[in-house]
């Protein structure tokens, strides 16, 4: 059991003021009690357990050395080298402090706040790198640089999750945005010999995957899911088919797309490690920023966000102040596989240089999760993505220095972080009260 | 503005939800429509509203005919409609609820919202209104959830608004507040549509009384005429409008709950600390404006919440945390506030219905195998005995009238040996007929000794049926009085006072 409750303050609360009324949400005028969670302790504890077996029973010798700066960089940052097996000690012992604390916030029936969740991960990851990188050099920045490439379909996919659902139509169809805008993009570029025009078709692409998904579930009430489900499995037969039969045979003509070169932004891409990382990227990176700044902004300051999101929330009253809700929602839907679409160009044309079979490989449904860890808004959701593309590259960048933990495992990463970070740090949230729900009109 | 329907029908498929409805609302009056649960009102006004399309006949607003393809029309025609499940949507601020439709924008497309807290604070001053506009609704009491859907007509330039069942949800005191509103927007020339089943606020009100039945209009009537000509006009026969009982003839104390609370999800106490019993052969009557905690109480009782302190104990035997099998084998009959929900599963039939909560062994289950013929004998003689009017037995029930769906739930628990009754809001959105049955059927089984609870939002029904009154407000019970006590009185405990001079019990003893 996990929760339990304090009951301290009940007896005496019936008919008075409201004992613990602080809480932002609320005026109902209801005593409050602060039903205890030990999800978090427990989760420090377990963590901070496998620290002390790993960093510091199965510790390992040597210095781990971090780089922080790439050659190219005008400002040089020196190395940092920490000897192994003291970090991990110290920091498993800062870990079981922390954990010890959090124990001591629940019992006194306060929260564990976010911050200190931030801590304890980041303090774990620093330890886990040095311990992996024992003897070894560690390039932060490749690091990083390879955690925003790998993030950017995810956020692209993530961010036309997000519309979608905030207007009420659960968009599984990531994953066929994605492999459709990567398809068309390498065919469309090869054939005319321009990226920008490749872009162009992969937003076609998404655009016409959403209609469908968007025509079956609003006009004819085919469960959403379903339609998302087999509309993956579709563009995944489609694109092998013609990849095998079209593609492969005149390679030279309809898959040897130009690549976006990459450009750097002057004065910002010499920051240090975080210039080598957001602008020393190509023109999808960049497009990519702008349409996260576009879709909050859109979604939260505009008449449009506020349509999408009351269509989304209470479609009945959307629909009595005159909205048309079913058209709403098909071009919201439209808009997202748009958007997702244009994360598709990013396999083609921003990182591997042609279109390869099912080159995706389930990004989609990493973004449907990035959407649901970042509850449903724009800048949560690229974070959640972030974190995940981060999980991504530290296993590409951990095989290629050695480290000791089975490659087998590491593949698992990613998709470790993404159950425990959706089902264990997200917990009981509130979606769009909408999303999924077909509107039948009176 | 004036407003005609003209010959209004609506059909759907075989059955004929309007029939030739002719209704004129003049200039600044006060206009009810009166009729029982079903009688059409609702589907009239969701035509007028331009949310259905009538298969014949006009609206003429001024002596203009209206064609409205959506409620967009119609609000731009000059008609506003307070709804009965208020359209608000709860995750937003008053401001951006009333700005909604008709936002206003600056620079970039960026929302206007200070234009529109503006406009919400001059509309509140105009009443006399108390809202925040940058409260998020689902914050604010149902009282001024309502208000905030009459300011939303209202900033739309509304002349002719429609109330549909704006009573259902609100405390003695705040229905009077709002027939006070109402007054002031007659005042300043706003005719009005009143929905309602209620006649006392009817007389209260209203300049002319439209009355529909079945469909169709079968008359009107003016503000003086009694209850008793008014229900019957209604009903289509005469009404009882009390229901017919005995004094109770008391046994011992059969339910004890002591200390009882509920906390929820999110940690509020929703149920805080209640104590109460009732005896063998009573009806305790739980009253309250809905969601002050009457429905966590049942679902407490019944084994359905988690995060339960305190004790219960039927005839002796303690019933806290057990399992709702459990308690349901100790002889607890229970009917759930949502029958749609909690009652009945609407895709099965009746017979099935009648043995949800049976399934567990004999006589309807022998060696994992269901009993059919014994169900259909079972089924048939409870659809007789209980009145459940359908095409029989093997109806679905999703398919049948809300008065004969709640016969099915009642017929289920009543056919059980029972030590405790718990119905809750009993005859909500049933027709009169069925009422009468309900009460009926409520008041027999006090009379064989069990003890009944019953939980109600309607005064009339708490008044009529109670032998103990229960008043709960934000969780807890702020007194118990006897089952004669006055409105007045009960109107006020439900607002969380404890008027001068009334003596509860347990404080005495």
């Amino acid at each position: 059991m996990s929760e339990n409750v304090s009951t301290n303050n009940l007896a005496s609360s019936a008919g008075l003021p409201p004992t613990e009324h602080n809480h932002p949400d609320s005026d109902s005028g209801l005593a409050r009690v602060l039903v205890k969670s030990w999800k978090a302790p427990i989760a420090f504890g377990i963590f901070a357990l496998g620290a002390i077996i790993l960093f510091v029973v199965f510790g390992r010798d040597g210095d781990s050395t971090f780089r922080l700066s790439t050659d190219s960089d005008l400002i040089q940052l020196p190395e940092v080298v920490l000897p192994t097996r003291g970090t991990g000690l110290v920091i498993s012992f800062v870990l079981v402090l922390l954990a010890l604390y959090s124990v001591w916030l629940v019992s006194r029936a306060r929260k564990v706040r976010i911050w200190l969740m931030a801590v304890f991960a980041v303090l774990f990851l620093i330890a886990f790198l040095a311990w992996a990188s024992a003897g070894q050099t560690l390039p932060v920045p490749g690091l990083l640089i390879g955690t925003v490439s790998l993030s950017v379909p995810l956020i692209f996919g993530a961010l036309g999750g997000v519309i979608s659902e905030r207007v009420g139509v659960v968009n599984v169809a990531i994953e066929a945005q994605l492999l459709g805008g990567a398809f068309v993009s390498a065919v469309v570029a090869s054939v005319t010999g321009n990226p920008f025009v490749g872009l162009v078709g992969a937003i076609v692409a998404g655009v016409l995957v959403s209609f469908v998904l968007a025509a079956f579930s609003i006009k004819y009430l085919v469960d959403q899911v379903i339609v998302g489900v087999v509309l993956n499995v579709l563009v995944t037969g489609l694109t092998s088919f013609l990849y095998s039969q079209v593609l492969t045979n005149n390679a030279a003509v309809l898959n040897s797309p130009p690549r976006f070169d990459r450009w750097d932004i002057p004065l910002l891409s010499e920051i240090p490690v975080i210039g080598p990382t957001l602008f020393r990227q190509t023109v999808i990176v960049y497009l990519m920023y702008i349409a996260v700044a576009v879709v909050f902004y859109g979604l939260f300051k505009t008449r449009w966000g506020l349509r999408v999101r009351a269509v989304g929330e209470h479609p009945q009253a959307a629909d009595t102040v005159g909205i048309k809700v079913n058209r709403t929602r098909f071009w919201t839907v439209s808009l997202a596989g748009a958007i997702a679409g244009l994360g598709g160009a990013y396999f083609t044309l921003g990182s591997v240089g042609a279109f390869n079979k099912e080159m995706t490989a389930g990004m989609g449904y990493i973004a449907l999760a990035a959407v649901i860890f970042g509850r449903w808004d724009p800048i949560r959701a690229t974070l959640a993505a972030l974190l995940f593309g981060f999980a991504s590259n530290l296993q590409n960048v951990l095989g290629v220095i050695g480290s000791p933990v089975p490659s087998e495992f590491m593949l698992m990463l990613p998709y470790v972080v993404t159950i425990f970070a959706v089902a264990g740090l997200v917990g009981r949230v509130r979606g769009p009260a909408a999303s999924g729900k077909p509107y039948i009109g009176s | 503005m004036k407003l005609e329907l003209r010959g209004i029908t609506k059909r759907f498929g075989a059955l004929t939800a309007n029939d030739h409805i002719d209704l004129t609302v003049e200039p600044g009056e006060i206009h009810c429509l009166l009729g029982e649960n079903g009688a059409g009102k609702s589907t009239l006004m969701n035509v007028l509203y331009g949310l259905y399309q009538a298969d014949e006949g006009e609206i003429v607003l001024d002596d203009v005919v209206q064609h409205f393809a959506g409620p967009g029309d119609a609000m731009n025609a000059g008609i506003g409609m307070v709804h009965q499940h208020f359209m608000l949507i709860p995750v937003f601020t008053v401001a951006e609820n009333v700005m909604l439709g008709h936002e206003k924008t600056g620079f970039a497309g960026r929302l206007d919202l200070a234009a529109a807290r503006k406009q919400v604070r001059e509309i509140s001053e105009r009443f006399g209104f108390d809202v925040d506009p940058d409260a998020l609704v689902d914050d604010l009491p149902v009282g001024v959830q309502q208000r905030v859907e009459i300011i939303k007509a209202l900033s739309r330039d509304a002349k002719v608004l429609v109330f549909d069942e704006p009573t259902a949800v609100l405390t003695p005191q705040e229905t009077d507040e709002l027939m006070e509103i109402m007054r002031l927007l007659k005042e300043r020339g706003t005719s009005i549509v009143f929905i309602t089943h209620k006649l006392r606020e009817v007389r209260e009100v209203a300049d002319r009384i439209t009355v529909i039945r079945l469909g169709k209009v079968v008359g009107e009537a003016s503000p003086t005429a009694t209850n008793a000509e008014l229900a019957s006009l209604m009903v289509g026969r005469s009404v009882e409008l009390t229901v017919q009982k005995d004094p109770a003839t008391l046994g011992a104390s059969a339910l004890q709950v002591e200390n009882l609370s509920v906390i929820d999800a999110r940690g509020q106490v929703v149920v805080n600390d209640v104590t109460f019993d009732v005896k063998a052969g009573e009806i305790l009557a739980i009253a309250g404006v809905q969601g002050n905690g009457q429905t966590e109480l049942t679902e407490a009782l019944m084994g359905l919440q988690d995060r339960v302190t305190g004790t219960v104990s039927l005839d002796g035997r303690p019933l806290a945390g057990l399992s709702t099998r459990k308690v349901l084998d100790a002889g607890v009959g229970f009917v759930p506030e949502d029958r749609k929900e909690d009652g009945l599963v609407g895709e099965f039939t009746i017979s099935e219905n009648l043995m949800l909560d049976r399934s567990e062994g004999r006589p309807f289950v022998k060696g994992g195998s269901l009993q059919l013929s014994y169900l259909s004998t079972f089924a048939e003689e409870k659809s007789r005995e209980f009145d459940v009017r359908s095409q029989g037995i093997t109806t679905e029930v999703g398919r049948l009238s809300g008065g004969n769906q709640q016969k099915v739930v009642l017929a289920r628990e009543l056919s059980r040996e029972l030590r405790l009754f718990v119905a809750a809001q009993p005859t909500r959105g049933i027709d009169v007929g069925s009422i009468e049955f309900v009460h009926k059927r409520i008041v027999a089984t006090r009379d064989e000794g069990i003890p009944v609870i019953v939980v109600s939002t309607e005064l009339d029904e708490v008044v009529a049926l109670a032998d103990r009154i229960a008043v709960m407000y934000r969780g807890g019970i702020v007194g118990i009085v006897p089952g004669n006590t006055s409105r007045d009185v009960l109107g006020l405990m439900m607002a969380g006072e404890i008027p001068a001079g009334i003596e509860l019990e347990g404080s005495a003893a």
